[in-house]
């Protein structure tokens, strides 16, 4: 059918140019990768603050995490890249604001995650390392944060790969990962079918192959209870 | 200020398309997700090896590639749409594979006993589904998929990206007349934070009214 619409596929002029596909995968699991370190620094420290924080402090969490979760992750990207230079005397380049934006959404949705992860921390484990005359700050260090980075594993391993694909939104500000490598191929070449068709399966095998790997790990730190 | 005020009207047309494309969205994706859902579950080996395959694949796609392989990608294989219908039908393709998941996950956390007790009392099988599993696998199906709601919401805006002008685009649009982005960006932010944090917070009123339930 496609035949008879004249439309033939040719992949020749993706596999030319496929570097801008591979360097702007590279670059969609960079931006991933940076947004999830700080966005799990973000979520443990409010996640902790929360656990000993008053009511004001409870509420600008919540209001945090509220709002990043309900607003269009597109129109926070904007609000980032376009809305604060305005008023904040800075000025910074797209992927520079891309993670800026990204870390805060994954704080966000993180803070859920260790806080969760906290409350399921065994009681009994607290218990020991008060009987073993651990200080509350010991406890925290070294039976309450690793017990918990195990359990919040499987947790953390979906939010990086979804985190990996919200990072085609990038593409709107012309941070050049992976979408817009695409949009660029499509733009000189017009081989929208075969560049989207490449794209989507880089998406998809990559996307499951980290979560195959992330599965591994997990098996490896599994807390039994 | 004045620029925004004037620009109301304009902004809630553009609320009524984010609306509306969600609306659409929404109701096209629970028809279709419950019933692929229960075609997962209860359906022969192939359509079930089908229907999973499929839900996999969608949900590894990020959505907005998603939404330009449809509004790129069919014309050329025959199929002309609007910017509009190929962003609901990417958006619902989408949110279908994620209702799929909501149901799989509501319908296999009833006890298989409820299954044999229907069998017991000589129920067939349509009627094992409909009087005895759904009405229990909704109350667990209803929060996560209200939920789910919010996304189609916010994936909503990514229509403004195929000029269709939802709440996004007339956003952007009256920042490209008054260049004022911080204000406009915040108004929009709050109108879809309205919508989005009266859903979820449904969703988890019912989540507690509904937590009685035990295995």
């Amino acid at each position: 059918m496609a035949g008879s619409m004249g439309y033939q596929l040719s992949f020749n002029q993706i596999w030319t140019n496929f570097d801008k596909l591979a360097e702007g995968l590279l670059l969609s699991l960079g931006l991933a990768f940076i947004s999830i370190l700080i966005g799990a620094i973000i979520g443990l420290v409010l996640a902790i603050w929360y656990v000993s924080a008053g009511r004001v402090a409870r509420t600008f969490i919540s209001g945090y995490v509220e709002f990043i979760r309900n607003v269009p992750l597109l129109l926070l990207v904007y609000l980032v890249f376009y809305g604060l230079p305005t008023v904040v005397n800075i000025s910074y380049s797209a992927p520079v604001s891309f993670v800026v934006t990204l870390s805060l959404y994954a704080g966000a949705y993180l803070v859920e995650v260790f806080r969760s992860g906290l409350d399921a921390v065994p009681k009994g484990l607290l218990d020991a390392g008060k009987a073993m005359g651990l200080t509350p700050w010991q406890r925290l260090l070294y039976v309450r944060l690793p017990t918990m980075t195990r359990i919040t594993l499987p947790a953390l391993s979906n939010t990086f790969i979804s985190l990996f694909k919200d990072t085609s939104i990038a593409s709107v500000i012309a941070v050049p990962e992976l979408t817009y490598g695409a949009q660029w191929i499509n733009n000189k070449t017009f081989r929208i079918v075969e560049v989207y068709a490449v794209t989507t399966v880089l998406y998809v095998v990559t996307g499951y192959a980290i979560l195959f790997g992330l599965r591994l790990l997990e098996r490896r730190f599994r807390v039994e209870r | 200020m004045d620029a925004i005020i004037y620009s109301l009207p304009f902004l809630m047309n553009g609320l009524g398309v984010t609306l509306l494309v969600s609306a659409i969205v929404v109701a096209l994706s629970l028809v279709i997700g419950v019933l692929l859902g229960i075609g997962l579950i209860y359906g022969p080996w192939p359509l079930r090896w089908l229907i999973r395959l499929l839900s996999d694949c969608i949900r590894g796609i990020p959505i907005l590639v998603l939404i330009f392989v449809v509004y790129y990608g069919l014309p050329p294989l025959g199929l002309n749409l609007s910017s509009f219908w190929a962003a609901v039908l990417a958006l619902t393709v989408f949110k279908s594979a994620h209702v799929i998941e909501y149901v799989r996950g509501a319908v296999t956390s009833i006890p298989r006993g409820q299954m044999e007790a229907g069998m017991a009392i000589g129920l067939i099988f349509p009627q094992r589904l409909r009087y005895v599993i759904l009405p229990q696998a909704m109350r667990r199906f209803l929060p996560p998929w209200l939920n789910g709601v919010t996304d189609a919401v916010k994936g909503s805006a990514l229509v403004s990206l195929l000029g269709v002008v939802d709440l996004m685009q007339a956003i952007n649009q009256v920042i490209g007349r008054t260049y004022e982005p911080l204000p406009l960006y915040v108004l929009g932010a709050l109108m879809y934070f309205a919508i989005n944090y009266s859903l979820s917070t449904l969703s988890k009123v019912l989540e507690r009214r509904y937590s009685y339930i035990r295995e």
